[in-house]
C-alpha cells in the first residue's frame, strides 16, 4: 500500500499527486515512469515522474483524468493508499552532450518534460522550453518551468494565453530566427509529438519523443506495449519510452490506443454509476 | 489388472467451456484409495527415478491405501513443497507415470492424481501447522522472482533459520502459475495458500519490486544480504516477426492470459482490467501455453477456437490431458499450418491470416520432424483474434545490471547444475531462467538444489 501525502487539482482535467516512496524516489530518473493500481480489482496504469524528493522519499504524478482509473484516482483524498506503485520503470531521458536543448510540452506532457528539463540545466545544457495547452486553464507549471530553463515560450490553441497557435508555430518561428536547437525532447498527445517530428524532419534537427502505448507489467513480458521504430518492433515499457522520433510510426502507436475503447467506455460508465450509488447512498 | 486406473470424476465439457471453473473435482478418498491399491509398492520403482524431484512415490500411495492422508502428504512434502501445484500441472505422462511397470500392459498408476488428492486433503482438512523452524542463523537470503522455484528455494531456506526476502516485480506472487496458469487448471486460491504458508514460517514477501531497477542484485548485497537466488523465469514473449503483427486484435499468450489471470479480466467489468475476444480466434502455436490461452478464448466467447500448428498433433509439447480436454470442449486443430502475414482492415484490426500448409521432412535438432512449406499451398483463414503462443525468451534485465554474470547464447543464465551456482560468488540461479522455459517441477527442483547450496554456503560465512 502507498500513502498519498498530496492531492491537489491543477483545473478542470489535470490532477497532481504526491506519494510517499522512500525507495522509488531515491531510484527514479526523469524520463523513467511508475505503474500504479488503485483499488484491488483495478488496472495497472503506466504514469511519468513529474517529480520526485529523495530526501523526503516523495514522488510526484500529474495526471489527466479521462477514464474510469483515472476518475478513480481522482477521488482519492490525503492519507487514503493506493495498492501499488511499482517503479522506476523504462529507460531515463537522454541528452546531448552540449549545446541548446530544447523541450516541448504539450497538455499532460508538461509534467514529465519539467525534471528533464531540470536536469539539462544541471548539466550544464542551454534549455528552451515549449509548453502549449489548448486552452489558458489547462495549463500548468508555468513558472517551475521558467526556473528550469534558460528561454520559455508558452502557446495556447486558442489564443487565450502565451502565444496563440501550437507548440510547432513556436517552433518554427524559433528556427526561422535562426535559433540554434541541437536536440529536442517532445512529449505530449500523440498527434503533437508526430506533428512536432515531421516538422523538425526537414530541419534536421534530432528529435526524441516518449511513447505512451497501453502497458500491463511494464517490465517486458506482455507485448501489449509494442511500438514500431525505424521499422523494427519495439517494447516501449523496456525499450523506451523515449524514441527517435523520426523513426516511429505515429499512426500505428494511434490505432493501437484505440485498441480497448469500447471496453474503456463501458468500465468508465459502470464507475460512474457506482459512483452516484454511493452517493446517493450516503445522503440517505 | 482386477482394478482399472480410475478416472478423475470432470465437469461436463458443455457446461465447463464457457466459465472459468477448475476442470477434474478431484478424487474422493475412496477413488483415492482404490487406484492406490493397484500401485505393486516394487521393490525398484522406477516411477522414483522417473520423479525430476525423487518424491517416494510407492511409499506416499501406501499412505494413501492405508488411509493416512495426511501422513502421505507429509512424505510427498519431503521432496516436493508444492504437491498441490504438481498433481494438478506436472507433465507425469512423461515422468513417473511413464515409467510406471504397470503402463508397459495397463495404464499406469494416476500418481498426479494422488499427489493432487492428498495434498488438497490436507489443505481442506487441517490447520495448516507451522513446522519446527532452526534457531536463526542471522543469513539473509534475497530470492528474486516469486514463481515455483523462488517458493520452493523460500521454503527450505527459512525451515533451516536463515531470513528469507522474494523479491516480486509483478502485485501478485506466484510467477506463472499466477499470471499464466488459467483458474480453470489450477485456482489461484490454491498458489495464494502457498505463499501464506511461507509467510507464516517468517518469508518476507515484497511485490512490486523490480531487481535491476529499484535495487540490483549488488545493492541487494550491500543491504545485507548474504545470498542471493534468481528465478526471474522466461517472460519475455516471442513473436513471429512476419507482416502485420502488430495489428488491432493481436496479442501474445502473456498478455491474453496475463490479463485474464493476474488482472481477473474475465470477470470485466467487475475487474478494472479488460479483455479482447473475437468470435474467430487462433491461437499459434502447440504448447500448454497455447493451449491455455485457445480454451481462456473458449471461455469468453468465441464461436470458433483454433489451435494452428506448423507440426502434426503428435509433435505438440502440450500436456496430453490438455490436448484431450481442449478436443472436449470443441477446440478446432488446425495442423501442419504456418501463418505468413496478417491481413488487417482500416481501422488497423486484423480479419485474415494467410497461411502455407505444412509437411514433415527429416527429423531436426529436437528430434522432431521439420514441418517444410508445401509450395503454393497459401489459402487465408478468417480470424478477428489472433494469440501468439511460440514460446517466451529470458527477461534481460537482472543479467544486464548484474556485472559478471555469464549467460548463453539465448540470454540464459549459465550455473553448475549441481549446485545452481552462477559465474559470480553467492549468486545462485534456477529453473526457466536458466533453462529457458521448461516446467514447474524442474524449477521446483532446482530451486531445492539451490536452497542445499545456500544453506552450505552460508554456514561456510
Ligand atoms: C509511459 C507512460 C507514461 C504516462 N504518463 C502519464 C502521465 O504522466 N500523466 C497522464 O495523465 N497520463 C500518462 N499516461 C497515460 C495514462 O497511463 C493513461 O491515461 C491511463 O492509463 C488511462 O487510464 P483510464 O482508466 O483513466 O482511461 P481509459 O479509459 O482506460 O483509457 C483512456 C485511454 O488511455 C489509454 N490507456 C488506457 N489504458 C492504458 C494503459 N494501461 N497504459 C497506457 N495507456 C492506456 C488509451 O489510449 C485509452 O484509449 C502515460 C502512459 C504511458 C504508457
Ligand atoms: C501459460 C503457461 C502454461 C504452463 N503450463 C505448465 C504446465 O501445465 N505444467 C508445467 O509443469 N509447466 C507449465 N508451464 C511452465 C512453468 O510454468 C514454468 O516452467 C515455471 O513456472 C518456471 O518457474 P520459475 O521458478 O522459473 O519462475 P516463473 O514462474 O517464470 O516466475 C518468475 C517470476 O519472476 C518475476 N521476475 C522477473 N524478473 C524480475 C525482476 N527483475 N525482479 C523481480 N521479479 C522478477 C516474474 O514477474 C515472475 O513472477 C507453463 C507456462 C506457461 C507460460
Ligand atoms: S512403478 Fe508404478 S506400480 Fe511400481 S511403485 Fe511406482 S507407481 Fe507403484
Ligand atoms: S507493458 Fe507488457 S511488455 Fe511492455
Amino acid at each position: 500500500m502507498v500513502k498519498i501525502l498530496k492531492h491537489q487539482r491543477l483545473n478542470e482535467t489535470n490532477f497532481r499527486i504526491v506519494f510517499d516512496s522512500s525507495l522509488v524516489a531515491k531510484k527514479i530518473k526523469p524520463g523513467q515512469f511508475m505503474v500504479l493500481r488503485i483499488r484491488e480489482e483495478g488496472e495497472r496504469i503506466p504514469m511519468s515522474l513529474a517529480d520526485m524528493d529523495p530526501e523526503k522519499g516523495t514522488v510526484t504524478v500529474i495526471y489527466q483524468v479521462i477514464g474510469q482509473s483515472t476518475t478513480l484516482l481522482s477521488t482519492k483524498k490525503v492519507g487514503e493508499e493506493i495498492c501499488d506503485l511499482v517503479g522506476p520503470m523504462g529507460v531515463a531521458s537522454h541528452y546531448p552532450e552540449k549545446g541548446n536543448f530544447m523541450v516541448i510540452g504539450g497538455g499532460i506532457g508538461i509534467a514529465p518534460i519539467h525534471p528533464t528539463a531540470r536536469e539539462a540545466k544541471k548539466r550544464g545544457l542551454y534549455v528552451i522550453g515549449i509548453i502549449g495547452a489548448r486552452t489558458k486553464d489547462l495549463l500548468f507549471y508555468e513558472e517551475q518551468m521558467q526556473k528550469v530553463t534558460d528561454e520559455l515560450y508558452v502557446t495556447t490553441d486558442d489564443g487565450s494565453y502565451g502565444k496563440k497557435g501550437f507548440v510547432t508555430d513556436a517552433l518554427k518561428e524559433l528556427h526561422q530566427r535562426g535559433k540554434k536547437i541541437d536536440h529536442i525532447l517532445a512529449i505530449g498527445p500523440v498527434p503533437m509529438m508526430k506533428f512536432v517530428c515531421s516538422t523538425t524532419r526537414p530541419m534536421g534537427i534530432p528529435t526524441w519523443v516518449s511513447l505512451n502505448p497501453i502497458m500491463i507489467d511494464a517490465t517486458g513480458m506482455c507485448g501489449v506495449c509494442r511500438v514500431s521504430v525505424g521499422g523494427k518492433t519495439k517494447f516501449a515499457c523496456v525499450d523506451g519510452p523515449d524514441f527517435d522520433g523520426h523513426q516511429v510510426d505515429f499512426d500505428l502507436l494511434t490505432k493501437r490506443l484505440s485498441m480497448y475503447e469500447s471496453y474503456e467506455k463501458q468500465s468508465l460508465e459502470k464507475f460512474k454509476k457506482e459512483c452516484t450509488k454511493e452517493a446517493a447512498l450516503k445522503k440517505a | 489388472m482386477k482394478i482399472p486406473r480410475q478416472p478423475m470424476p470432470e465437469r461436463d465439457p458443455q457446461e465447463r467451456k464457457r466459465n472459468f471453473k477448475e476442470v477434474p473435482h478431484g478424487y474422493t478418498p475412496e477413488l483415492a484409495q482404490k487406484e492406490a491399491e493397484r500401485c505393486l509398492q516394487c521393490p525398484k520403482p522406477p516411477c522414483i527415478k522417473g520423479c525430476p524431484v525423487e518424491i517416494d512415490i510407492p511409499r506416499f500411495i501406501e499412505l494413501i491405501y492405508e488411509g493416512k492422508f495426511s501422513e502421505a502428504a507429509k512424505k510427498i512434502k519431503e521432496t516436493n513443497s508444492l504437491p498441490a501445484i504438481c498433481g494438478r500441472v506436472c507433465p507425469q505422462e512423461e515422468q513417473c507415470e511413464e515409467v510406471c511397470v504397470l503402463s508397459k500392459k495397463f495404464q499406469p498408476v494416476a500418481i498426479g492424481h494422488l499427489e493432487r488428492f492428498c495434498a488438497d486433503w490436507e489443505r481442506e482438512h487441517e490447520e495448516i501447522e507451522v513446522p519446527e523452524i532452526l534457531p536463526s542463523t542471522e543469513k539473509r537470503v534475497a530470492v528474486v522472482g516469486s514463481g515455483p522455484g523462488g517458493l520452493t528455494v523460500a521454503g527450505d531456506l527459512i525451515k533451516l533459520g536463515h531470513q528469507v526476502t522474494i523479491f516480486e516485480a509483478l502485485h501478485k506472487p506466484g510467477g506463472v502459475l499466477v499470471y499464466g496458469i488459467p483458474e480453470f487448471r489450477l485456482p489461484k486460491a490454491i498458489v495464494q495458500s502457498e505463499v501464506d504458508y511461507l509467510q507464516a514460517m517468517g518469508v518476507e514477501v515484497k511485490c512490486s519490486f523490480v531487481i535491476g531497477r529499484l535495487m540490483t542484485i549488488d545493492e541487494l548485497f550491500q543491504d545485507g544480504y548474504h545470498a542471493v537466488y534468481v528465478g526471474t523465469g522466461a517472460g519475455a514473449p516471442s513473436f513471429l516477426n512476419i507482416p502485420g503483427e502488430n495489428l488491432n486484435g493481436i496479442l501474445s499468450a502473456n498478455e491474453f492470459l496475463t490479463r485474464s489471470n493476474l488482472m481477473k479480466a474475465y470477470s470485466f467489468p467487475e475487474a478494472d482490467t479488460p479483455i479482447f475476444t473475437g468470435k474467430r480466434v487462433a491461437v499459434l502455436g502447440g504448447g500448454n501455453t497455447a493451449m491455455d490461452s485457445v480454451r481462456t478464448g473458449l471461455r469468453l466467447g468465441a464461436e470458433h477456437a483454433y489451435i494452428v500448428y506448423r507440426r502434426s498433433q503428435a509433435e505438440m509439447p502440450a500436456r496430453a490431458t490438455e490436448i484431450h480436454h481442449a478436443e472436449e470442449e470443441g477446440i478446432e486443430f488446425i495442423m501442419l499450418t504456418n501463418p505468413v502475414r496478417f491481413i488487417g482492415d482500416e481501422g488497423g484490426w486484423v480479419k485474415g491470416m494467410e497461411c502455407l500448409r505444412m509437411e514433415l521432412g527429416e527429423p531436426d535438432e529436437s528430434g522432431r520432424r521439420r514441418p517444410v512449406p508445401i509450395e503454393g499451398s497459401n489459402f487465408i483463414m478468417d480470424v478477428d483474434t489472433v494469440i501468439i503462443a511460440v514460446g517466451n525468451s529470458s527477461n534481460p534485465l537482472v543479467q544486464q545490471t548484474t556485472p559478471g554474470l555469464d549467460t548463453n547464447r539465448w540470454g540464459n543464465i549459465t550455473v553448475t547444475s549441481e549446485t545452481m551456482q552462477t559465474s559470480r560468488k553467492a549468486i545462485y540461479a534456477g529453473g526457466d531462467i536458466v533453462t529457458g522455459g521448461a516446467t514447474v517441477i524442474q524449477a521446483a527442483g532446482a530451486g531445492k538444489i539451490a536452497a542445499r547450496a545456500i544453506d552450505a554456503y552460508l554456514k561456510t560465512l
